[in-house]
């Protein structure tokens, strides 16, 4: 078991004869995703890496029952390659894109208002991978393997570090979710952590956050009101001064608010184990 | 990109707000020429950040005199790591009242807020704060901005009845700041209702979305050159890096932001500052790693270096490379640290060490190293 996606998921990939849409269909397929077509505007009916492309979502849905979608589309045209494919009845929309602007996420976000079956994953996230069975997104394999961890994460290379290191000692992971960078994103801190609470296989949660926004707080509280899951929380940018943006466009502190300490301080009040270092995880997590 | 006041003021006139008769002087001879011709001003300087006046940047000035004695005073002064690259000069206003009228992005709501306040010309955190029920609340629809009606009861909401007509007209306007401009910050503070009756912007303060600056290229064109800033951010800039400068001496490089944060983080611990924040993202090229080191190098503080690289993809003999030629090209004679893990990593190590570079056995264990290498440095 896992969420989200698994060995069924009937993939697309939307931009799927680009440069980073192919390299990355490529390895998605070579784990055994069921990538099942993909689209680029003007190219349908040719095929690509051994999938048919289409010219809109729809007509991938129509043709292959696709339920999922990857995005790997320039930022100026990564919104409306949401919204088309909750149009198109995708169920699970996962956007890697970096860089799209904030007021373009905020009409996408009231867009979805209306495919409440919809899910989107991103933008700027290296979406999510279930060890042995199938991904959607840019996480590398060979730092996964199959097991009990749940783990969600709004940085990408600490993730591949923190999933290594997991590996390493014999933890593998039910899925790995990564929610993205952004500060207004799809999925959040919470609502992923609600999906590993109701999945059997997922027995111990590591949860992976940074400065800004305060989800990290909502999903706290949400496991302060009980979890049957082993949990470990990471916050990095403990050092980041106020009001600089470290990197990622939503991670900045404004004020007091945002504040690493604020986010550990709502974790160790849930009852949630707080690694000071990434290193510390796997020790915290038996 | 935060846009000083007299930039964002600009930038509302075009929208059709009314502004003060205002001029820009870059010394304080020009500051007396402004008084001269405005009469009464206040001198404020410009800089993007809040708390100018408690930190002595705005001053009255009653003649032209008064106006260079205070443009000499604020012109070069530090405000909060600022320094004042120039004053605005504003004709003083009769303020009958002070109101709080901002748009901003509510993160937790993912969406666009209006705040509407008859308690103007305070912190609004502040007013949020102590009292909330002074603040009229909007989440304007994003696709069609808001409505009339909408507008209509927050004005009544915040006990402003009396100007509502002014008020809607002023809110439409400044409204178009989000669609026109991808404004993630759109705040009039204070909105100064004057004896006579009229409704102008004291103050300004717009922050467009950098995410969207390829839609705005005639701001950046505009406005962008005005601040000087850190010199190393503008250097990493022209050089497409993701830098941040610190206060610190240790130079740190890592790949993606989460990981590089979490370095510096580690650095600290060991007892360590940073002297940046610089993330190469995925792939970390030779000519990125060499890039970045440049960079840092340019920063005379700078005691050492600690390279924090995971290759998910990428290889670790080629990051090696990478770093070995990027520090011969750049005669780099610092201390170095490289901590790197994923594919080949082993190779990779070899390699640094072939060439005189200390590889970290783990993040936390290459921090502790560079932190020492530095303290001997500095003893030496």
């Amino acid at each position: 078991m896992s969420i989200l996606v698994d060995s069924t998921t009937r993939v697309i990939v939307q931009g799927i004869t680009g440069r980073e849409g192919s390299f990355h269909t490529e390895q998605m397929q070579a784990l055994g995703t069921t990538v099942v077509g993909g689209t680029s505007p003007g190219k349908g009916g040719t095929t690509h890496l051994g999938v048919p492309v289409f010219n809109t979502v729809a007509d991938a849905v129509r043709a292959t029952g696709a339920n999922a979608s990857g995005i790997f589309v320039p930022a100026p045209f990564a919104p409306d390659a949401i919204m088309e494919a909750a149009a198109a009845g995708i169920t699970l929309i996962v956007c890697i894109t970096e860089g799209i602007p904030i007021q373009d996420m905020i009409r996408v976000k009231d867009f979805l208002r209306g495919y409440p079956d919809a899910r989107l994953l991103g933008a700027n996230c290296p979406g999510l991978i279930t060890p042995g069975q199938a991904k959607i997104g840019i996480i590398p394999q060979r730092i996964t393997a199959p097991g009990s961890v749940g783990m969600v994460s709004r940085s990408g290379t600490l993730t591949y570090e923190v999933g290594s290191a997991l590996s390493a000692a014999g933890m593998g992971q039910s899925t790995i979710v990564g929610i993205g960078g952004d500060p207004v994103l799809g999925m959040t801190f919470s609502d992923v952590v609600a999906l590993f609470e109701k999945d059997p296989a997922t027995t111990h949660l590591v949860l992976i956050g940074e400065i800004g926004g305060s989800d990290e707080e909502h999903a706290a509280e949400l496991l302060a009101r009980g979890t049957r899951l082993k949990t470990v929380a990471f916050i990095s940018g403990r050092t980041a001064p106020e009001g600089k943006r470290m990197g990622h466009a939503g991670a900045i502190i404004s004020g007091n608010r945002g504040t690493a300490r604020s986010k550990e301080e709502a974790f160790r009040k849930a009852g949630v184990a707080v690694a000071e270092t990434t290193d510390e995880i796997v020790g915290l997590l038996r | 990109m935060k846009l000083l006041e007299y930039q964002a003021k600009e930038v509302l006139a075009s929208l059709g707000i009314a502004i003060p008769r205002g001029m820009v002087a870059r010394t304080p001879d020009e500051a007396a020429a402004a008084a001269s011709k405005l009469g009464a001003v206040a001198v404020k300087a410009q800089v993007p950040v809040g708390g100018r006046g408690k930190a002595g940047g705005i001053k009255l000035a009653r003649t032209a005199g008064e106006a260079r004695a205070a443009a000499q005073q604020i012109i070069g002064m530090d405000i909060k790591g600022f320094k004042v690259p120039l004053v605005y000069c504003e004709e003083a206003l009769e303020i009958e009242r002070e109101i709080y009228v901002g748009f901003t992005v509510d993160r937790d709501a993912r969406a666009n807020i209006l705040l509407v306040s008859a308690r103007g010309g305070m912190d609004i955190e502040r007013v949020a704060e102590e009292s909330p029920e002074a603040i009229a609340r909007l989440y304007p629809n994003p696709w069609r901005g808001p409505i009339d009606f909408e507008l209509a009861q927050l004005v009544y909401d915040a006990g402003l009845g009396e100007l509502a007509r002014p008020l809607l007209a002023m809110m439409k306007r400044l409204y178009r700041a989000i669609p026109d401009y991808d404004a993630l910050i759109a705040e009039i503070n204070p909105l100064v209702v004057t004896r006579t009756g009229d409704v102008i912007a004291g103050d300004a303060k717009l922050e467009i979305d950098d995410n969207a600056a390829w839609r705005h290229t005639d701001l950046e064109e505009k406005f962008g050159a005005v601040l000087e800033g850190d010199p190393y951010e503008v250097e990493a800039k022209k050089r497409h890096l993701t830098y941040v400068s610190l206060d610190g001496d240790i130079g740190i490089i890592g790949n993606g932001a989460g990981l590089c944060m979490s370095t510096l983080d580690l650095v600290q611990r060991a007892g360590g500052r940073a002297a940046n924040f610089c993330d190469i993202g995925g792939g970390a090229k030779a000519e990125v790693v060499e890039n970045a080191l440049a960079v840092i190098l340019m920063n005379p503080k700078v005691k050492g270096v600690l390279i924090n690289v995971f290759g998910g993809i990428t290889r670790g003999d080629e990051v090696a490379r990478g770093v070995v030629t990027a520090r011969d090209n750049l005669t780099m004679k610092l201390p170095l640290v490289v901590r790197m893990s994923g594919t080949r990593e082993e190779e990779g190590r070899e390699i640094l060490k072939r060439n005189g570079i200390e590889p970290g056995a783990s993040a936390w264990e290459a921090a502790k190293k560079i932190v020492e290498l530095t303290r001997a440095g500095v003893q030496a």
